[in-house]
């Protein structure tokens, strides 16, 4: 990248750089008329210099030029005004030029700042284009935060820079120089004395701010590595807490902080002290005028006249100097900044943009061997994790690599994978090395998966997917406003430099799946969940999903219809006790009371809870259904019970958990109330201890709590009131509860609980996980399946994929592996974090899934178990480095056959 | 059953029949009432253990697998407490336990049942009691099996 920002900024905005100077100074134009219309409105009008009786007149306007040879050329004479119509002209054309002096303003000010945004948009790009096309090594010594932090921090200031860059400098240069020669004319000395002290101000003031460059310089850094820091804490606090190291945290950000501290506090000292100096520099001329002009006007050698035009027009030289200085000022601020980012990446070798370049044609299957020749590889301590190896893949052929981690088969893999690059030696495919293919070819026809997983934040189907996103592949036909729009966004990336791939396009490659469109896809989605065994985890998110059923109305409607389908076969297995349905006729045991009284549940509890307490409603129809006093003394019950369990405990108990009724900090208050209000009847009792006392029965479930408080007829008195809930619910309090109904799809459950439409018992231990399977199965059986894993797909994996466990991120990336239809297959140990049959299973699947087609792809794996090497045609084995044994399979069990007759 | 008779099934197994009732009250509440049909397992040799059970009704088969299949250790019955190894040496469970009747058990969280023992020694006392009771019963067992296979060999 260009070193000098001046440079960059001249590079990429010559042309408008000239406009604009073109334009600043047509803009002194009417800028400078406005500076001599006060002076005529003064002596004209208001003054009456030319009006000499009352009815005298001028002219207006009149246009007419003096040529030489020609003499006085008149082409119109004028409006002639009396003096109060001149004056309202005149004022007239101020105004005018005020408006005309504001536009130029406004359009010069977008200009420089379109500029300024477009340079920033373009140096960004650039940044991260060559964050994109860094060299492996150099990315494991970089800190995240510091890259973005110079990306979106370090380089702000340079789009407020471009503006000014050239404009700034003409101009106020013009009016400094202007205001110098102006003094030079009226007096040769003073002239060279204002000269003089302009020259030590230049001469000066920049060597000061060297040291304010450095400082500045040490700042960025220091900041910069701040937020390295601070983000380090954050992704680390895991291991902070655990090792008790947040003092030593503390300490470490602190210290950070004094230094930036010190440096700003250095950086504030010089800068006034610059300051100082440049405004006393600036004031000690006119000094130098009195005195030194005074002396020469005694003595006769100057006239007053002149000096006194001296010291007028010196006052116009400060204030562009001033600026002049204030813009050198910046832009060395902007060319320290800038130097330090393109330092910090400027790294070479940078990978070639060719390689990246973007296709949109299908790659063309890669025929020739891929093979390592004499490679070597080093890890970043520099010493030999690979050592001279050659090893040969052909095309079809089956390697398993054993040897453990210190083998060397993992790096091996690595450097196969492009993720690290040979030190010495050769990765190549037929005869062209990999590095020098284009991505295009070698991104697409070569499928690398290692146990390492990084997954981006989006839906799991988008990270299942993200694979096939290589280019643009179709057009989209944009109408009205928004094709407006998308022309605007081409025009503007074209002139900030940017590549104007379509985002909106669709970026999946079907064919590169195995598909022929969107339609078929799925199929191939499934296969591969199947093969990694995710197809389970991902059914189970998809069934605790909410989905809004206005907008998959049909969908939901099956859901419904599911139900009752559900029932018959918990009947026909004889499970029919595993769930109590939801009845609108009779009570639900396994629900909390709340939900059985309210036959729904709540969707907003905030509201709820403030309806509770505050709204009649409830009371009155408590009182109605006879419930009022049953359900305090319930609440007495249950208070009683709850206080004596868990008194004695302190807050943090692990008890605690199970404890619904209250949180661990309102058993003191319960405690104290149950004092207040023991012994007395309900009616002295005040409303809000009794709303108190009979909130903690919504949550009762009997056979969960077994306090023994729940008797058939209070069940059946329950179930009255529920028409009475649902029927005469006042308006305000519509939305709060969503009711059960048999034949509705229940927007706030999620679309497990609207297929059961009950409660699972509390009596089977293993009850819900024998009801996924059931309802997994029932889902198959009603073809639904494929249907209800598309919102498993939805799922949200988050920052680096953290809401999915390690095992689920690694089948991920397996499965992301998998899906792309490649010539080689390279895995390198992919699935650590699981167990080791279920590693097994899935390497049997995903070996058996390849290699089942006619297309019989190359699969290089790095083994974690021996035991599956018999799958493969070859095994390579390596110790130390170095590849000590690569044999056939067959001669491979022959031996050790032969070996275990020997023994 | 209520709390307050599962309270009472506690209270007649030795290993609790130390704590107060307080105590057994709030170990019921925390636990789970689970039942299980004849033939099912409680739990699977090998499965991790997370949880011991007092069976409060019914009866269960302790089976070991070995190489010529199950084989039956011991049996269980109303009172007694199953399962509470694992839980206290984060191993495998070393048994499958199989209902022989519909059976009834309180189901003793992992984490609940350790907090238990950390906040009554008296239990833990019991618990190695009861641990040691098995381990020279086991020892004795073991040696008879011995002396079996020398006089075979001989």
């Amino acid at each position: 990248m260009e070193p000098r920002l001046s440079r960059y900024i001249w590079t990429h905005t010559r042309k408008q750089q000239l406009w604009i100077l073109l334009v600043v100074a047509l803009s002194m134009v009417p800028y400078f008329l406005s500076f001599d219309l006060p002076k005529q409105i003064v002596n004209g009008p208001i003054q009456g210099a030319g009006f000499d009786g009352p009815e005298a007149t001028q002219p207006f306007l009149p246009i007419s030029f003096d040529l030489p040879f020609f003499g006085v050329v008149n082409l119109f004479s004028g409006f002639d005004l009396g003096r109060e119509g001149m004056l309202l002209a005149l004022s007239l054309v101020f105004l005018l030029l005020v408006i005309i002096n504001g536009l130029f303003k406004f359009y010069i000010n977008t200009y420089k700042g379109r500029l300024g945004e477009r340079l920033l948009r373009r140096i960004r790009f650039e940044l991260v284009d060559r964050v994109l096309r860094f060299p492996p090594g150099h990315l494991k010594r970089v800190k995240p935060a510091e890259i973005s932090t110079m990306i979106k921090d370090e380089v702000e200031p340079m789009g407020g820079f471009t503006g000014d860059a050239f404009v700034q400098p003409a101009l106020l240069g013009g009016q400094a120089l202007t205001a110098l020669i102006f003094i030079l004319l009226q007096s040769f000395w003073l002239g060279t004395i204002a000269a003089s002290i302009v020259a030590v101000q230049a001469v000066i003031i920049p060597r000061m701010r060297r040291r304010l460059l450095v400082l500045g310089r040490e700042r960025q850094l220091t900041a910069r590595e701040l937020s390295g820091r601070v983000s380090e804490i954050v992704d680390g606090i895991g291991t902070i807490r655990a090792h008790d190291t947040s003092n030593f945290e503390r300490a470490d950000i602190a210290a950070r902080l004094g230094r930036i501290f010190k440096i700003r506090y250095d950086l504030y000292q010089w800068k006034f002290l610059v300051k100082f100096l440049n405004n006393f520099l600036a004031q000690v001329t006119p000094f130098l005028f009195y005195s030194i002009g005074g002396y020469f006007a005694l003595q006769g050698r100057l006239d007053i006249g002149q000096l006194v035009a001296v010291i007028g027009a010196y006052k116009d030289l400060p204030g562009p100097l001033k600026e002049l200085i204030d813009w050198d000022q910046a832009r060395q601020d902007v060319q320290v900044k800038y130097a330090q980012v393109v330092e910090q990446f400027s790294v070479e070798p940078l990978i070639d943009p060719r390689v990246q370049a973007i296709s949109v044609d299908p790659a063309t299957p890669l025929t020739g061997a891929l093979a390592a020749v004499n490679l070597s590889v080093t890890d970043d301590g520099g010493s030999k994790v690979v050592e001279h190896v050659s090893l040969q893949i052909q095309p079809g052929e089956t390697v398993a690599i054993t040897g453990g981690t210190s083998g060397g088969g993992e790096a091996l893999a690595e450097a196969f994978g492009r993720l690290t690059w040979p030190a010495t030696g050769r990765i190549v495919i037929g005869d062209a090395d990999i590095h020098e293919l284009p991505e295009s070819v070698v991104g697409r026809r070569i499928s690398y998966a290692s146990s390492d997983v990084f997954a981006f934040q989006g839906s799991l189907g988008d990270n299942l997917l993200y694979g096939l996103k290589h280019a643009p592949l179709t057009e989209v036909v944009y109408e009205g406003d928004r094709e407006a729009h998308r022309k605007w966004e081409l025009v503007e990336a074209k002139l900030a430099g940017n590549p104007h791939y379509d985002l909106n396009s669709d970026w999946i490659d079907y064919q590169a799946a195995g598909a022929t469109g969107p339609d078929d896809l799925f199929a191939k989605i499934r296969a591969v969940l199947d093969v990694v065994l995710l197809s389970n985890d991902v059914f189970a998110l998809a069934v605790r999903s909410t989905i809004d059923p206005t907008e998959h109305e049909a969908f939901a409607g099956e859901i419904v219809a599911m139900r009752s389908a559900l029932r018959q076969r918990l009947e026909a297995e004889k499970l029919s006790d595993l769930v109590v349905f939801f009845e609108p006729g009779s009570y639900n045991v396994e629900a909390t009371v709340g939900e059985n009284l309210l036959f729904g549940t709540v969707t907003d509890s905030g509201r709820w809870e403030t309806a509770l307490e505050n709204h009649p409603f409830f009371k009155t129809v408590l009182k109605r259904a006879g419930l009022h006093e049953t359900f305090y003394e319930m609440g007495l019950e249950i208070a009683e019970n709850v206080v004596e369990l868990f008194r004695d405990l302190p807050p943090d108990h692990p008890f605690f958990q199970q404890l619904t009724f209250m949180t661990a900090e309102e058993i003191p208050a319960y405690e104290a109330l149950l004092q207040k209000v023991r012994g007395k009847p309900l009616e002295e009792v005040s409303e809000d201890d009794a709303i108190r006392i009979i909130r903690l029965c919504f949550g009762y479930i009997e056979p969960r709590h077994r306090f023994g408080l729940l008797t058939g007829d209070l069940m059946q008195k329950i179930v009255e009131a529920r028409r009475e809930f649902s029927d005469g619910l006042p308006a305000d309090l519509v939305g709060i509860i969503e009711h059960y109904q048999p034949d509705r799809y229940m927007a706030s459950a999620t679309i497990l609980d609207n297929v059961l439409f009950g409660r699972i018992g509390h009596k089977h231990t293993d009850g819900s996980e024998r009801i996924r399977a059931i309802v997994r199965d029932l889902f198959e059986s009603l073809g639904l399946y494929n249907k209800v894993l598309v919102f498993g797909l939805g799922f949200d994996v988050g920052a680096g994929g953290k809401r999915l466990t390690s095992g689920q991120r690694q089948k991920l990336n397996l499965a992301r592996a998998l899906i792309r239809v490649s010539d080689f297959y390279v895995f390198n140990q992919p699935l650590l974090a699981l167990d080791q049959r279920t590693q097994d299973q899935i390497t049997r699947k995903a070996f058996a899934f390849l290699r089942d087609g006619e297309r019989k792809p190359a699969i290089l794996w790095v083994l974690a178990n021996r035991d599956l090497a018999e799958l493969f045609d070859r095994v390579a084995h390596f110790e130390n480095g170095r590849l000590a044994r690569d044999e056939r399979m067959e001669t491979h069990s022959r031996d050790s056959d032969y070996k275990e007759l020997a023994s | 059953m209520l709390l307050k008779d599962e309270v009472e099934m506690l209270r007649r197994i030795t290993l609790f029949s130390g704590l107060p009732p307080a105590k057994l009250k709030l170990l019921a509440f925390t636990s789970d009432r689970v039942m299980y049909s004849r033939g099912e397992d409680l739990f699977h040799q090998g499965d991790i253990g997370d949880a011991a059970y007092v069976i409060l009704s019914g009866n269960a088969d302790v089976l070991v697998s070995t190489p010529n299949g199950q084989l039956k250790v011991a049996e269980v019955e109303q009172n007694s407490i199953v399962g509470e190894i694992a839980i206290l040496c984060n191993t495998p469970r070393t048994a499958t336990v199989k209902t022989t009747t519909p059976l009834e058990a309180l189901r003793i969280r992992k984490d609940d049942f350790l907090k238990l023992l950390a906040d009554f020694p008296e239990m833990a006392v019991e618990i190695m009691r009861v641990l040691a009771d098995r381990l020279s019963q086991t020892t004795s067992e073991l040696t008879e099996a011995r002396s079996r296979a020398q006089r075979a060999e001989a």
